[in-house]
């Protein structure tokens, strides 16, 4: 008993190790998953990796910081361009982790430069100048063609899977893995070094301003918090995630073309934050997954169905759409969200039902009643655990409500 | 430190983990065998006794689709027909469509799809530049056929080496800009020639082409993005240059835009659209469209145009091919007119159908593509002009004519022009091919 509450403390305690567990235990599960899923799902995998790494990133810029951005795709696209510019063939020797550094490195540079801007505008303001980065970037590709090859792109030549890598892929299922298996490996590590490195920064003194500045920037200001450092710094991180998620983007699709990078996709990230939960990256892997998986789903159920290509085609968009007010109507703080408040409430319960018999009774019974109305009742109190990207300890470190 | 013990069990559970998992594997390497690629042996992928996978990715929705999402349908119609008359070889042929939206992105999603879940044998007539660039060597390096791509680009033909497995189908751009250079310099030399091109492989390959012939000619050269709708500028340019012939290489939205302009500014040059963007029933529409009605667009808008031909179009209804597509439209289409696109898919479709003929009945991935590389010149097929394919060259169709448009049909003001890239000659074709007609059954033989 003891020693339960012992690790118990611990894990609440030690935000470090904690996290650092959840990495460890995330390696090891993409390991096992990819030795087992078909080559086709490890694309589909690698997919979800990339959108989920530029969600993670654009959920704690909105959730924890409060700015909202619309341009996201655009800074994978740097990330992208990087990737392909450095791996043009075969003979390019740049090792693959570099690679992704200098793409890290360049949209964390275009990052901060938006970043500075963006942190002097607000609200519709803000969202208005990112869609101006998600329209224009692109013309980019287009204007300096000879370069960065204009409509068609520039292909991305990923180098041979190294050899050690083929060696631990032989040695754990007896055989070499294909490279589409390499590349969604990649792709995962990016995304949990990439969640490990947010995860612990959304829970530091730098989180903690991110917060301040989101729910009252005047209090922010008082407590002695530089606002615009700390929504440039916001930006600049959210970057850097979009541009490893550029970078993975690019040697998955094994291109880099201004076709990949338009408003949709920025529009795409968006979606996945708000069906997810916005400020949790566990959202942001649930809405990743749920973009990735959902069209194809939907298209095979329409075509077996009896639907015609063209109509099942035009029903992926449908359902997505569906999905989207559903998830909004039904569950506003988004999938991670409603889940986490209904997870907070039942151990809400556990812990009244020890003393009276009847206090539990009554707590049931009025939670049975609430149900349907659970989330007009839920949502000003779990705005701040919502936004915490990681299970419940988070409600100890945030900030005390929303401002007015 | 009792702390720190406890600890250390959820790694030591995670460690633990990692090796089971490592012992379940098979441990050391043993001696390489090298395994072959995939398309070896009677196993092909997506062959059965019975049946043939093929696939494709086409736009079928956004902005790419009017038009082009019509080419899977007829391709189907041809499919099926040829399925109801027993298949090849005694296999049913499968096709499954894959919507890519026109990105690339969604082309490489797709592909992926269609190569590793659905293990389709090729890929036949995946549409566009951009987007099939995406994927193409990808489905060479799993040597995937990937057979008439719905792109006049060079790069599906003239690097058989780089590219072993795709082939070109459409004349290329370059021979398209060749002969309409040539045609300009004989019959027009006093011309000033305007060219309006898309800022892509399909603009480049025939200027690349039409400077061969004109390029003294050239007052004025404007280009313009796919996606950016605004032309004013462009038009405007080819005005000031004064240019009196303009050559259009664009897609049929970029005609009807053209057109608008034109209108608004007063000019009115003799114009050319390549064969891509000069389909009278959807420019016409897409006129009327466009101008929110104001000009009141019908098949006869593009009147005393000039264009290119290189299949027969169902501008022309006594056409021995153009009956068997209607006849296969009416007995196995779907909705709507039998239409020119729909025309292209069944032409390619018959294409394929030549090609697994040729291959036999021991079905491979790379006997398809040599049977295909030794048949293919000698193919007769509703193109006007024969093939190039050898095993040098994957290029397709080898000419066209030049056609005027008058009341929606193509006028042809010159024989088939055959010619090949480069700085080959252009020379009158003598094949026949114009004027075959298909097999009684409909079938190739």
């Amino acid at each position: 008993m003891t020693r339960l509450t012992l690790v118990r403390r611990l894990w609440s305690d030690s935000t470090l190790l904690r996290h650092l567990l959840v990495a460890v235990l995330g390696v090891v599960a993409i390991t096992a998953v990819l030795t087992a899923v078909s080559d086709f799902r490890s694309v589909q995998l690698a997919e979800m990796a990339y959108l989920g790494t530029a969600a993670g990133g654009l959920t704690v810029l909105t959730g924890l910081n409060g700015q909202i951005s619309l341009g996201h795709g655009a800074l994978m696209a740097f990330g992208a361009y990087t990737t392909a510019l450095l791996l043009p063939d075969l003979e390019a020797s740049t090792p693959l982790v570099l690679v992704v550094l200098a793409a890290v490195l360049v949209t964390l540079a275009v990052g901060s430069v938006v970043g500075v801007a963006a942190a002097r505008l607000h609200g519709p303001y803000l969202a208005g100048a990112t869609v101006a980065l998600a329209v224009a970037v692109p013309g980019i590709a287009l204007f300096y063609k000879q370069t960065l090859g204009g409509e068609q792109g520039i292909p991305v030549v990923l180098p041979p899977t190294p050899q050690w890598a083929l060696d631990a892929g032989y040695y754990l299922t007896g055989t070499d893995p294909s490279r589409s298996k390499f590349v969604a490996y990649v792709a995962w590590l990016t995304l949990i070094a990439t969640f490990f490195l947010l995860a612990n920064l959304s829970r530091s003194r730098v989180g903690r301003r991110w917060r301040a500045v989101r729910d009252d920037e005047v209090a922010a200001e008082l407590a002695g918090i530089n606002l615009g450092r700390a929504r440039v710094s916001a930006f600049m991180v959210s970057a850097a995630a979009a541009g490893a998620a550029g970078a993975m983007l690019a040697i998955s699709v094994r291109l880099a073309a201004p076709g990949s990078f338009t408003l949709t996709l920025s529009l795409t990230l968006l979606a996945a934050v708000v069906l997810g939960g916005l400020g949790s990256l566990t959202g942001a892997l649930l809405g990743a997954a749920l973009l990735t998986f959902l069209p194809q789903v939907v298209t095979d159920l329409g075509t077996d169905a009896g639907l015609d290509n063209i109509q099942a085609a035009e029903l992926a968009p449908l359902v997505y759409g569906l999905v989207m007010v559903l998830v909004v109507l039904l569950a506003p703080l988004g999938i991670a969200g409603t889940l986490r408040s209904l997870m907070l409430r039942h151990r809400h319960q556990d812990r009244h039902r020890g003393p009276t018999q009847t206090t539990g009774q009554t707590t049931v019974q009025t939670t049975g009643q609430t149900t349907g109305q659970t989330t007009g009742q839920t949502t000003p109190q779990t705005t701040d655990q919502a936004t915490g990207p990681d299970t419940p300890g988070a409600i100890s470190t945030t900030s005390k409500g929303t401002s007015p | 430190m009792k702390r720190m013990l406890t600890m250390t069990v959820p790694i030591s559970a995670a460690l633990a983990t990692t090796l089971v998992l490592a012992a379940c594997g098979a441990g050391g390497r043993d001696d390489d065998d090298d395994n072959g690629d995939g398309g070896g042996g009677a196993t092909a992928p997506g062959v059965t006794e019975d049946s043939i996978k093929i696939g494709a990715h086409f736009p079928l929705t956004g902005v790419a689709a009017p038009g082009y999402s019509e080419i899977p349908t007829g391709a189907q119609a041809y499919f099926d027909y040829v399925n109801a008359a027993g298949g090849v070889h005694g296999r049913q042929i499968e096709y499954i469509v894959k919507d890519d939206g026109y990105n690339p992105t969604n082309t490489s999603r797709v592909t992926n799809e269609l190569v590793l879940q659905d293990e389709i044998f090729a890929m036949v007539g995946g549409l566009g530049t951009p987007t099939h660039s995406a994927v193409v060597d990808f489905l060479n390096s799993e040597g995937v056929p990937d057979f008439f791509v719905s792109s006049g680009s060079l790069q599906w033909g003239d690097n058989v080496e780089n590219r072993p497995y795709t082939f070109g189908w459409q004349p290329d751009y370059e021979i398209e800009g060749k002969v309409i250079g040539q045609y300009v310099a004989e019959n027009m030399p006093d011309a000033k020639v305007g060219l309006f091109l898309q800022d892509d492989d399909f603009g480049d390959d025939a200027e690349q082409g039409v400077r061969q012939y004109l390029e003294d000619q050239i007052v004025g050269v404007e280009r313009y993005t796919s996606g950016n709708t605004d032309v004013g500028p462009q038009v405007a340019g080819l005005q000031a240059s004064g240019a009196d012939l303009v050559l259009g290489f664009n897609t049929p939205s970029y005609t009807a835009l053209t057109q608008l302009v034109s209108l608004r500014l007063g000019y009115t040059p003799q114009w050319y659209y390549s064969n891509v963007g000069s389909d009278p029933t959807l420019v016409g529409g897409l006129l009327s469209q466009f101008s929110e009605g104001a000009v009141e667009g019908s098949q006869n808008s593009l009147d005393g145009i000039l264009t290119t031909e290189y299949i027969p179009g169902v501008d022309a209804p006594d056409d021995p091919w153009v009956q068997l597509w209607q006849k296969v439209w009416d007995t196995h289409g779907t909705q709507g007119d039998l239409t020119n696109y729909r025309v292209y898919g069944m032409s390619h479709a018959y294409a394929f159908v030549q090609a697994l003929q040729a291959a036999g009945e021991d079905l491979t991935r790379d006997g398809l593509v040599e049977a295909f590389e030794e048949a293919g010149q000698d193919l007769d097929g509703p193109q006007l002009a024969p093939y190039r394919y050898t095993a040098e060259s994957h290029l397709g169709i080898s000419g066209l004519r030049i056609v005027e448009i008058n009341n929606g049909a193509g006028e042809p003001l010159t024989p088939v022009l055959t010619t090949d890239i480069g700085d080959a000659e252009i020379t009158e074709d003598d094949s026949g091919q114009a004027d075959d007609a298909p097999p009684e059954s409909g079938i190739p033989e």
